[in-house]
């Protein structure tokens, strides 16, 4: 290494302005290569979770798109620090047959997680009945709240298929309702419920009734 | 035994970067929940420890002593980023299980570890094999350490469930203080092994 250059000044700032603007031109170029595939893949992904939560459907959902704002619930501004956004509304995708609703299926979400935000795609009949839902992202104990994944659905313990949310008390039993905890994960289990019932407040229309139910639980 | 295969066998085994050097203890105890985490996170690792190698080695003689540190920084941080990029573009599924951990590789000790203790003081292809064999280690002893804490904890293997082994799993092996039990007796046994 005798040839090595020089840690005088100029030799400093010239060779880390090259080696920033080199890394910086390589990660744009990759960045443009990269970000037409990226999209598809995340439509395709949010595709899918509509398709598994609603029944079958013959429009665009995500064309026909709309978004309903939201109270955040209770939250506390470190998930903010961590996820790095603030969700204020959901979005909610109509499926169609024929031009006839069938269900609609919304991203929603809980601030209330174990470990952070909870994101949830839920499926509701007109009716205002559960048809399915799928778990988007989550950050929960891996073998205790990760079990959200299957305990709600019709063959899990805490089946919520079928109900009606703002007929039905979708809660924790310990919290007065009808919906069985996961073994353990009482939080996820609160986390993923308060999702189900946001998203229900935004299909119903009562986005204000929801909220105030939120504060008097807080209170 | 050829000069090159010494070296990615030491990476492997007689300086593997988890048992025997202890470095990049966090990406280790965080992602090994599973053996297919273990798998994914140490494949990534080894790719971009390959890349930053190579690279370092290349640009080494050019790089001033004094700033050396912050250039090998900003090149294993677009590397890393051109990885995460590429992954969430062609490999969604791993991607989505792994996501969280692949910006931390930019902080995995071992990466800036080897750029420093060999391939800045080494030719390019030395280098790339140092990166390969230390990749490798580190692979091997993720998911070592991956289906280890799979199988005590949730009896299963890479997904597979063992059957007469789930009803007794141990809860704690998948969270955070069965991976410090399980490296623990990892590292005496391999210490062991060793001498």
């Amino acid at each position: 290494m005798e040839n090595k250059l020089e840690s005088n000044f100029k030799n400093m700032v010239l060779v880390l302005l090259t080696v920033t603007l080199g890394i910086a031109a390589s990660v744009s170029y990759v960045f443009a290569l990269t970000q037409g595939p990226i999209e598809l893949v995340k439509q395709e992904q949010e595709a899918d979770a509509i398709r598994q939560v609603v029944p079958s459907f013959d429009n665009n959902p995500s064309a026909d798109a709309w978004r309903v704002a939201v109270s955040e619930g209770e939250s506390d501004n470190y998930d903010y620090l961590y996820t790095n956004q603030e969700p204020d509304s959901l979005i909610l995708y109509p499926a169609k047959r024929d031009g006839e609703l069938v269900g609609t299926a919304v991203k929603t979400f809980s601030n209330n997680g174990f470990g952070g935000q909870v994101w949830v795609m839920v499926g509701f009949k007109p009716d205002g009945a559960v048809y399915g839902y799928s778990v988007l992202e989550h950050h929960e104990t891996p073998g205790l709240g990760t079990e959200m994944i299957d305990w709600f659905s019709q063959t899990g313990p805490g089946n919520i298929i079928g109900k009606n949310p703002s007929v039905k008390n979708l809660q924790v039993k310990k919290d007065g309702g009808d919906v069985d905890a996961i073994t353990a994960a009482t939080i996820s289990s609160k986390a993923f419920l308060d999702a189900v019932n946001r998203a229900s407040a935004a299909v119903s229309g009562s986005v204000d009734s929801y909220s105030g139910a939120t504060k008097k639980v807080q209170n | 035994m050829g000069k090159n295969s010494i070296i990615v066998l030491k990476g492997v085994l007689k300086e593997n970067p988890i048992f025997v050097q202890l470095l990049g203890m966090c990406p280790t105890l965080g992602v090994t929940t599973s053996a297919i985490n273990g798998v994914g996170m140490g494949l990534a690792t080894a790719f971009v420890l390959i890349m930053s190698n190579t690279v370092i080695a290349l640009v080494a003689k050019l790089i001033p002593d004094k700033i050396r540190i912050p250039s090998f920084i900003v090149i294993i941080a677009g590397l890393v980023t051109i990885v995460d990029m590429s992954m969430a573009a062609y490999l969604p599924a791993i991607h989505a299980s792994l996501g969280l951990f692949i910006p931390l590789i930019v902080v995995n000790c071992i990466v800036l570890g080897r750029a420093e203790a060999f391939a800045s003081k080494n030719k390019v292809l030395p280098s790339c094999l140092d990166g390969l064999g230390m990749g490798l280690g580190f692979t091997l002893a993720l998911t070592l350490l991956g289906s280890i804490r799979e199988i005590i904890g949730s009896g299963k293997i890479f997904d597979f469930i063992i059957p007469g082994l789930e009803e007794y799993k141990l809860l704690i092996f998948v969270l955070a203080p069965g991976a410090f039990i399980a490296l623990g007796y990892l590292i005496a046994i391999v210490d062991k092994l060793r001498s």
